[in-house]
């Protein structure tokens, strides 16, 4: 028989390599469905690596990758400290991606220095309004916003296709099911030439470093951790807790919509209704790798992005299946919460006896 | 003491930095009656936990007598402890409300399915058992039915009727009033007359004194005294429970100023009596600490509420400070000067992974020292925390560290370094000592006085009769949420009112 018990905390020192360790042991677990698949497994990391990093532009393909993981991977760690499940980041990454060709495909024809701000501005404010509606939801009616956040991703989804069918179809799309490209003035211009990654990945370390200032350093800040820690110590000592869990919808919203931007407006220059492979969702896996800090996040997203780079390449080589990155990511996320576990109990072994005595 | 019929040798127990048990002896005989005292961490729980089979120790022995002498108890196993006629009732009740209190006794004894079970043998097995023990309940009526006092009886019960031979008790008077509560220890008289062999774990010096055989006193994990209760008075256990002589309240009356918290026809609708309140008046003035009395569960709850802003009565009027407050809400109720210690600190009175410096500054984000333009003042804030860390003693690993790590006496510090220093004109003191040791509840006693002679008015809710009538001025009795003050500062009287006898 064994039980769990708890143990002393941990030091900060092993906090911070926990995750990597967890990251470490999960890529070393992958060998295991590798061998199955038949593949070498030496080389088959050696692949993983040189697709990862193996040249400038494999690296900033990683970067690219890594960008608006980013951006989701702070949606959710922002919503997440306020203990606002926010399940909607894809949905929100949609409809920042909307109000970006929106306004970016000839509305508006400005010099890039007005564009640029503007496409992102509408991009964080539709993702904005897209998370505020179900927090208030939550904060009036007590409707459990991972339903509401969930559901509405499908909505907005049909949504953009719907508009994509329709209003905001290209007519020189040839029947393609895709917006009008954006404008030129309103795209954000590529970081190095000839590659793809573009100013949208500065944009995102800016935002991570932002939402930590914010986080530790201000009154907001302050307010959204104490309401996510404690909503009823926060309640009795009278913060606005309705109103601080309807700010921290809006700022996660406006996070993930900034996403759905960056990828219009730096990556493809116009909008489908398979803009994003799920983005939003593996931000929910960034922020929870990266233990909700916002510049974990970084770290996080780049390790996430290069999983999915390099088995991507790797696969195309060896004729393995690239559903590989999917399994990686999900170890990834186990170890790191085996690891959180393994940090707060032990396990004792009790020698086993016949209960039924006496 | 007659023939032993548990032995526990050199229990001990560690979790982690803590030595919560460290080589404790103790033994019980038949049909004796032993009170288990320590303060707050001292490590009762822990060694019943232990003797329950809910801890493994790290070592030691626990022996029990199956009937042909003593024997070792397989450690680590519940099933095991039962089996050898360990009963335990546990301070918060574990009873399925919407079963009879016949369901609940018999839970978990015998199959399942058993559909004899309400009317054969089982039934009068029970009745036996009450009968025997003078423990008296409806066995037909539905738990939720059942007073607090009623719902002990069953819990009790229920380890009865497994034949327990050894009952173990954990501050089983925290819930009741002072006449159930000498009615329950009645019970456990005759029952112990009859072989039954207790342990109750206690606060309460005067019950100890009144209904135990024998005292044994915890301190720091280690057993540092047994002493038969009739060599026994309050002074000795007290110093054998805090290491020193324990600290008295020293209270003078002041001359009442002008009124701080005037209440008038306060009126809660509720379903349940806890949050009911009806027609309640009151007035608290300045240097004067006015106490309510009463179980919990009589609209203390409410009352707290209201003060303390979470909840907006239905009728009725509050003044502080002459002034009607802006807005019923805690913001507002903090600006006109209400300091509150709340009743559940872990709940509602603290941030528990937010760092002591943080949680100081809970209640008043808008200063100007803590914060300009929305960014917080970390200098000023740090500075603050080491001197109210220093004037209140508040002892932990510092005031960056999480206030969680902190014991619940130092939690209580904090929070009243938070509320005191905000210079309130009136604290409302929701049972401000409750799971405090002697030291830290003395301590809260006198900053309490403090306030009150520096000009505050106090409200004392307190189920600790002892305490209201050492602290207050005058002292309120509520009973289904209403309010009637007690003529004389007498327990037995204000006990006969709490318990709705007198009007």
């Amino acid at each position: 028989m064994i039980r769990i018990e708890p143990r002393p905390p941990v030091s900060g020192t092993v906090r911070l390599v926990l995750p990597l360790a967890a990251a470490l042991a999960a890529l070393a677990l992958t060998a295991v469905p590798l061998l199955f698949a038949g593949a070498p497994v030496f080389t088959a990391y050696g692949l993983m690596l040189k697709g990862v990093a193996g040249s400038l532009f494999a690296f900033t393909e990683t970067l690219t990758r890594a960008t608006p993981l980013i951006f989701t991977g702070l949606a959710a760690a922002v919503a997440f400290r306020a203990r606002l499940w926010n399940i909607g980041a894809e949905g929100q990454l949609y409809l920042g991606a909307l109000a970006c060709v929106w306004i970016g495909t000839g509305m508006i024809d400005a010099p890039a220095l007005v564009l640029v701000p503007l496409v992102l501005l509408a991009g964080a404010l539709a993702g904005a309004v897209g998370m505020i509606g179900p927090a208030w939801l939550r904060t009036r009616f007590g409707a459990d916003e991972v339903v509401t956040t969930l559901l509405l991703n499908f909505i907005i989804l049909i949504f953009v296709q719907m508009m994509l069918e329709g209003a905001l179809k290209d007519p020189m799309g040839l029947g393609w099911p895709q917006s009008e490209p954006v404008l030129d003035a309103a795209m954000l211009p590529p970081l190095i030439d000839r590659m793809r990654l573009h100013w949208g990945f500065p944009l995102a370390l800016v935002m991570a470093v932002l939402v930590h200032l914010l986080m530790s350093r201000t009154v907001w800040g302050f307010r959204i951790r104490a309401v996510g820690e404690n909503a009823a110590a926060a309640r009795h000592a009278g913060l606005p807790v309705t109103r601080v869990l309807l700010s921290v919808a809006a700022l996660s919203g406006a996070l993930a919509g900034l996403a759905g931007v960056s990828e219009v407006a730096g990556l493809k220059g116009y909008l489908t209704a398979d803009l994003s492979p799920g983005f939003g969702y593996a931000g929910i896996v960034v922020a929870m790798l990266a233990g909700l800090s916002p510049l974990g996040v970084v770290v996080a997203a780049v390790y996430i992005a290069a999983v999915f780079v390099g088995a991507d390449s790797m696969s195309r080589e060896l004729g393995v299946s690239s559903y590989l990155a999917d399994l990686t990511v999900a170890l990834s996320l186990i170890c790191v919460l085996l690891g959180g576990f393994f940090a707060r109990y032990r396990i004792v072994r009790v020698p086993t006896v016949d209960a039924g005595q006496g | 003491m007659s023939a032993p019929v548990l032995e526990l040798s050199g229990l001990s127990k560690r979790f982690g930095a803590v030595q919560a048990n460290a080589d404790v002896d103790l033994s019980l005989g038949r049909g004796e009656v032993l009170a288990l005292l320590g303060e707050n961490g001292a490590g009762k729980t822990t060694l019943m936990n232990m003797l329950f089979g809910h801890y493994l120790p790290d070592a030691g022995h626990i022996r029990v007598d199956d009937g042909q002498g003593l024997r070792d108890l397989p450690l680590g196993h519940p099933q095991a402890a039962l089996s050898a006629g360990i009963g335990m009732v546990h301070q918060h009740f574990t009873l399925a409300e919407n079963l009879s209190a016949l369901d609940n006794i018999l839970l978990g004894v015998g199959s399942l399915l058993s559909r004899r079970k309400r009317g054969g043998a089982a039934r009068a097995h029970v009745e036996d058992v009450m009968a025997r023990s003078g423990l008296q309940v409806a066995l037909d009526t539905r738990v939720s039915r059942l007073t607090v006092g009623e719902r002990q009886r069953v819990e009790i019960l229920k380890a009865l009727v497994r034949n327990t031979r050894i009952l173990v008790l954990d501050e089983p008077t925290a819930v009741l009033t002072p006449q159930e509560a000498d009615s329950l220890f009645a019970n456990l008289h005759q029952l112990a007359v009859d072989g039954l062999s207790v342990i109750f774990i206690s606060h309460k010096l005067r019950e100890v004194l009144a209904f135990s055989d024998r005292i044994a006193v915890l301190r720091h994990g280690r057993k540092v005294g047994e002493i038969a209760t009739a060599e026994a008075d309050e002074r000795r256990i007290a110093r054998l429970m805090v290491g020193a002589e324990a600290p008295q309240v020293e209270r003078a009356p002041m001359d009442p100023g002008a009124p701080v918290l005037e209440l008038s026809g306060i009126r809660c609708e509720a379903a349940s009596a806890r949050d009911r309140l009806s027609d309640v008046s009151l007035t608290v003035h300045a240097r004067e600490i006015v106490g309510i009395a009463g179980v919990s569960g009589n609209g203390q709850a409410a009352l707290a509420a209201v003060i303390s802003g979470l909840r907006a009565p239905d009728a009725g009027e509050i003044r502080v400070g002459g002034a009607l407050p802006a807005r019923h809400t805690p913001a507002a109720l903090i600006r006109a000067g209400v300091g509150r210690i709340p009743e559940d600190r872990h709940h509602d009175g603290v941030v528990g992974s937010m760092s002591v410096a943080e949680n100081l500054i809970l209640e008043r984000l808008d200063g100007p020292d803590v914060q300009r333009r929305g960014f917080l003042r970390r200098r000023q804030i740090d500075a603050a925390a080491i001197a109210a860390v220093e004037e209140f003693d508040i002892r932990g690993p510092g005031p960056d560290a999480p206030v969680r790590l902190l014991s619940g006496g130092n939690m209580q510090k904090m929070i009243l370094a938070r509320v005191f220093r905000a210079a309130p004109k009136l604290i409302l003191a929701n049972q401000p000592t409750r799971g405090l040791d002697l030291g830290a509840a003395a301590e809260v006693g006198r900053r309490l006085v403090a306030a009150c002679g520096d000009g505050a008015g106090v409200l004392l809710i307190s189920e600790d009769l002892d305490e209201l009538i050492a602290l207050s001025d005058r002292i309120l009795v509520m009973v289904d949420g209403r309010l009637t003050e007690a003529p004389r500062r007498d327990r037995t009287e204000i006990g006969l009112m709490m318990a709705g006898a007198a009007a």
